[in-house]
């Protein structure tokens, strides 16, 4: 099959138009001893045999529409409004490129524009930009704005080791061709060790809130004595425990970051996810990544426009401070429409849910016999069980029982052996949860 | 009239009930820790599916017109895609699902990184990179530690055509090289004497697009990558423009050390109006254990009864991780479907309609438009925006008076070496009919700029806004519509 | 072109003005520099105090489609930076040798011999 919709006479019309006989003919700058090389590819399949195939591959795996799912870690199960999916297949969105023409490109302008001042709004901060890849690459760009606000002359950046351990590594995938350190992060420190890291070489304190375990931490005090260094507070934030716990904007953060996923993004197996990047205004003009903003046209009526232009690659060249130059729209949008649909009564309410719900389980799990539930610090949809036995042979007996458990932190934290994280949100229903905590006590057992 | 704002349509109080009751004792929340106020949206469902659809119409798409925006190959996107991506067994996986209960995503990844490799003539393939740009970046930090990983500290340059595109040399600084530009003969290839005397043992490697910018197949590709090699330097193919190079001709074969893909240019996963994109990265056996991860890879081999066992790696000496998790599954996805779907018979017919496309236009348009390297082009050729005796029109203003034809502009002020650039990608799948449309238009337009060339500096004049005060946007800075909470209020 | 370039000033080849009072410099971007650029909406500048070798970048001129590196022709240390521009970008491309200054430093040496004077750099823009 193919989509190409040319006629062999139209082919021969349009080759006679350019002067040649065959398509052959206009590869000849092609260096003639590669030209033309074999492919080794199936041979084409209809709509209905790729279906089928595809449809097989997905059922090998073991999804959330047939497992009960406790697993977080960086990528939750929410609740996805009908009506988010039905945007997103609107062709006029996806099938659109990047606003640099904004006359005919109001829809996307404008619906960014509206996800810039709900993620603004969200996280207590005064600007957004339209979007990173994810959680993780946002944080890589938050370290790049903290060393231009140091003007280079700081080359220290302080991370909680309860950042997500992906996203610690991927900033120093990011780093690596820079002078920049990273230290903090290698053993068990909690806040008031971060604090006591902070030196005049310092250019940022990053922490997770809630952080990686789903504990939040206590932040008060923390944007005073960061910046009373001299450098900047960057919080990574979970979006959903936003609509519940104080915005990092009220703590005193300059930049916040953070995985927009539970916001109407399905898991997907890791990605397309979206990279939400919040910041105060003083910042705003050494983010990277596109930005919307409001103006008129020439007879005076509102429309919008990506703004901060020359920041950006394609005009600042080796000079721009990243190569980025996609956003990840069409998930921005996601979260657009989401929050719009769940509005702020119904965002509290999900994030209601997912904090009673994780409650129940966790009471439960810590009443079983040869389980401890780490009660050291408040927690949200997220949080950590001490286990009798290793947690990959429970989560392998878990999804005999049509369960998938919860993350093996010993992956992670050496110190945190037989260490299980579990998830629980607004998709987990009391007949769930009683299973979990059953079948946990017959393991244990 | 404007769309008003999705916060103008707020109405204190009103809710949808989306969510089940709670079915689970209440546990009191920590009451000193919760914010007193969430500024977000009162609507009803309704009313945000008619703003969203109303604001869909203010879109040109590919899907409502033609779309010629050249180096961005927007090409139909099948329906298809966006039905196996959104399988269940697929959209309903969580990432940190162990490997034995995702074989069928690893099954599908696997066979992608083969089928990418097999297309550009690759050892290996990481799917990582979220988008073009990022595996850029992976590219020549996989460079980086190749040199550094041999004890060869002194190579600081990479040499980056002057008609490469941005995200070239910014990539460059971003792996902390220092990108060092060479100018372009009159062919619009590289100037090989220029090339000739920069290399020495300072150039870490090369990066370059093909074909280039200007859409032209590189005149002398091998004696540029025999002059890299021959100093110490590795090659770097940007392959932004691979949907001209499919059964033409194979990248890796070239002597390409390393190339990355846009998926969502030419696999089709669709642009989402500015992302996501995916950028796999594919690379000859000296860079494969440096490949960003993780990869899939086969971990046991199986038998007639047993499919094999795959299972995510770390390359041994892997630049690391570029994002959590493993890059842009979904659009592994709908790639996959495009491949399957096309065959071996069909990726080639890609290419070969694609170049044929871009030809029959610029020959069209070659008496009315100055076309500056007037020869055989690939899948997009650049011609120059103004005419001789016309004063002030611009490009730009070609472009703004297409869209009252309903066409969506060609990529303005691009390639820089070309004043007044237009740059046109047709792309395979659009038909006769339309392409002669858009050349009719094309002439009618540069008719237009001799006898009212206002209607040019005035235009557009039927999209759903006029030009905009980008000059306002950029001094007012208006980037959220919400007050600024008071504890922001003082910086 | 039409571009003032008053003939008590000193110039850049890359289109920056420096005038030299005793060992004060001011700095700004010539008639050339902000038509080049167009409509300037944004100028970022260095805290008073801080210290600029020759030929350092010391701050950006930004208009909506382009951002220009200024560099000093002077090693120094900034006595001032015009605040104005703050909310005034403009004033760059209505007054570039008068309001629109950028910064005044104080030079570590008042050799300013290897810059071009007016006619030079009237000379190097038509040339361009």
């Amino acid at each position: 099959m193919s989509y190409i919709p040319h006629t062999d006479a139209e082919r021969q019309q349009m080759l006679a138009a350019v002067g040649v006989t065959t398509i052959e003919d206009l590869f000849e700058a092609v260096p003639a001893s590669h030209r033309f090389p074999k492919l080794d590819l199936p041979a084409p399949m209809s709509e209905m045999e790729i279906m089928a195939e595809l449809q097989s591959m997905a059922e090998a795996n073991e999804h959330a529409g047939d497992f009960a799912l406790f697993r977080g870690a960086g990528a939750y199960h929410h609740f996805i409004p009908a009506a988010v999916n039905h945007i997103l297949l609107r062709s006029e969105f996806y099938t659109a490129y990047t606003p640099y023409q904004p006359e005919v490109s109001q829809g996307t302008l404008q619906a960014i524009f509206e996800y810039q001042s709900m993620m603004a709004t969200l996280t207590g901060m005064d600007a957004a930009n339209a979007s990173h890849y994810d959680g993780a690459t946002s944080l890589a760009e938050a370290v790049t704005v903290a060393m231009d606000v140091g003007r280079g002359k700081r080359r220290k950046v302080i991370l909680s080791p309860a950042i997500n351990p992906q996203y610690r590594e991927v900033v120093r995938t990011y780093h690596q061709g820079t002078s920049t350190k990273f230290v903090g992060d290698n053993g068990q420190a909690g806040i008031n060790d971060l604090v006591d890291m902070l030196d005049d070489d310092t250019a940022m304190l990053a922490v997770a809130y809630p952080n990686f375990f789903g504990q939040i931490d206590d932040l008060k005090g923390l944007a005073e004595e960061v910046h009373s260094a001299g450098a900047i507070l960057v919080i990574v934030a979970n979006p959903m425990a936003l609509a519940l716990f104080k915005s990092p904007g009220e703590l005193g953060a300059d930049i916040v970051v953070g995985e927009g996923q539970p916001l109407g993004i399905p898991l997907s197996y890791g990605g397309p996810y979206l990279g939400f990047f919040c910041t105060k205004m003083k910042h705003v003009r050494r983010i990277a990544g596109r930005i919307v903003g409001e103006t008129v046209d020439e007879d005076g009526k509102r429309a919008f426009v990506m703004t901060l232009r020359p920041r950006e690659q394609d005009i600042r060249r080796e000079k721009a401070s990243s190569n980025i130059c996609t956003n990840q729209g069409l998930m921005a949008l996601s979260a657009c429409v989401y929050l719009s649909l769940m509005g702020k009564n119904g965002l509290k309410q999900a994030a209601t849910l997912n904090y009673h719900k994780a409650h129940y389980a966790a009471d439960q799990i810590d009443m079983l016999d040869g389980y401890t539930v780490d009660r050291s610090k408040p927690f949200f949809n997220e949080f950590q069980v001490k286990c009798p036995q290793p947690v990959t042979e429970i989560n392998e007996q878990l999804i005999q029982k049509g369960i998938i458990g919860g993350y093996d932190l010993g992956q992670d934290y050496p110190h945190l052996q037989n260490t299980m994280l579990i998830a629980v949100t607004e998709t987990n229903n009391r007949e769930e949860i009683d299973s979990l905590v059953a079948e946990l006590k017959e393991i244990a057992s | 009239m404007n769309e008003p704002l999705i916060y103008d349509m707020s109405v204190a109080g009103r809710t949808s009930a989306l969510l089940p009751a709670l079915d689970v004792p209440e546990t009191p929340l920590p009451k000193d820790l919760l914010r007193d106020t969430l500024d977000l949206p009162e609507v009803s469902e309704l009313q945000v599916m008619r703003h969203f659809v109303r604001l869909s119409h203010l879109n040109h798409s590919i899907d409502t017109g033609f779309y010629p925006l050249g180096s961005c190959t927007m090409k139909y996107n099948p329906k298809i895609n966006e039905d196996t991506a959104r399988l269940p067994g697929f959209a309903q996986l969580h990432p940190r699902t162990d490997d034995e209960g995702a074989q069928g995503a690893l099954a599908l990844m696997h066979q992608l990184q083969t089928w990418l490799a097999e297309i550009s003539g690759f050892q290996a393939v990481s799917l990582a990179p979220a988008a073009g740009a990022q595996g850029e970046f992976a590219g020549i930090l996989m460079i980086r530690k190749y040199h550094q990983d041999r004890g060869d500290t002194k190579r600081t340059k990479i040499l980056v055509p002057n008609s490469a595109h941005g995200t070239n040399p910014a990539t460059v600084s971003m792996a902390g090289f220092e990108a060092v530009e060479l100018p372009s003969d009159n062919n619009g290839d590289v100037d090989l004497a220029a090339l000739r005397a920069a290399c020495d043992d300072t150039i870490a490697g090369m990066m370059i697009t093909v074909p280039s910018t200007l859409g032209l197949f590189e005149g002398h590709i091998l004696d540029v990558i025999k002059a890299v090699h021959a100093c110490g330097g590795l090659m770097y193919m940007d392959g932004a423009n691979m949907n001209a190079l499919m059964g033409a001709v194979k990248p890796g074969e070239l002597g390409f050390d390393v190339m990355h893909y846009n998926l969502h240019k030419t696999f089709s996963t669709p642009h989402g109006g500015g992302g996501p994109g995916s950028g796999p990265v594919g690379v000859n056996d000296k860079l494969k254990p440096f490949l960003p991860g993780p990869v899939v890879e086969i971990v046991d081999e199986g038998s007639d009864e047993e499919p094999p066992l795959y299972g995510m790696k770390m390359p041994e000496k892997s630049i690391g991780r570029l994002k959590a998790f493993y890059g842009n599954f979904g659009m592994h996805v709908r790639a996959y479907t495009y491949i399957g779907i096309h065959g071996d018979s069909g990726i080639k017919d890609i290419t070969r309609h694609a170049v044929l496309n871009a030809n029959y236009i610029r020959v069209k348009l070659r008496d009315t438009y100055k076309v500056p390297y007037d020869r055989i082009c690939a899948h997009e050729f650049v011609l120059e925006g103004h005419f001789e005796g016309v004063e002030n029109v611009h490009a730009l203003d070609i472009s703004k008076r297409l869209m009252d034809y309903g066409i969506h502009p060609p990529t303005n002020y691009f390639p820089l070496i070309v004043p007044e650039a237009l740059m046109i990608e047709p792309t395979e799948t659009e038909d006769k009919a339309t392409i002669d449309e858009f050349i009719d238009v094309m002439k009618k337009i540069a008719t237009e700029a001799q006898t009212d060339p206002d209607l040019l500096r005035t235009a557009p004049h039927t999209a759903p806004v006029k030009r905009l005060d980008e000059v306002r946007a950029a001094k007012q800075l208006v980037l959220c519509c919400r007050p600024v909470p008071e504890w922001a209020a003082g910086d | 072109m039409g571009n003032t370039t008053p003939a008590d000033l000193k110039y850049t080849k890359n289109d920056e003005w420096v005038r030299l009072e005793g060992s004060t410099a001011t700095l700004g971007i010539t008639d050339y520099a902000q038509e080049q650029l167009n409509d300037i909406v944004y100028v970022e500048l260095p805290d008073v105090g801080a210290k600029f070798a020759k030929g350092e970048s010391f701050g950006v001129v930004e208009s909506v489609k382009a951002a220009s590196d200024v560099y000093t022709p002077v090693g120094g240390t900034i006595s001032a930076v015009n605040s104005g521009l703050e909310d005034q970008p403009e004033l760059i491309n209505t007054d570039p040798y008068g309001e629109g200054w950028l910064v005044k430093f104080t030079v570590d040496n008042a050799d300013v011999s290897d810059l071009l004077d007016a006619d030079a750099y009237s000379a190097y823009c038509e040339s361009r």
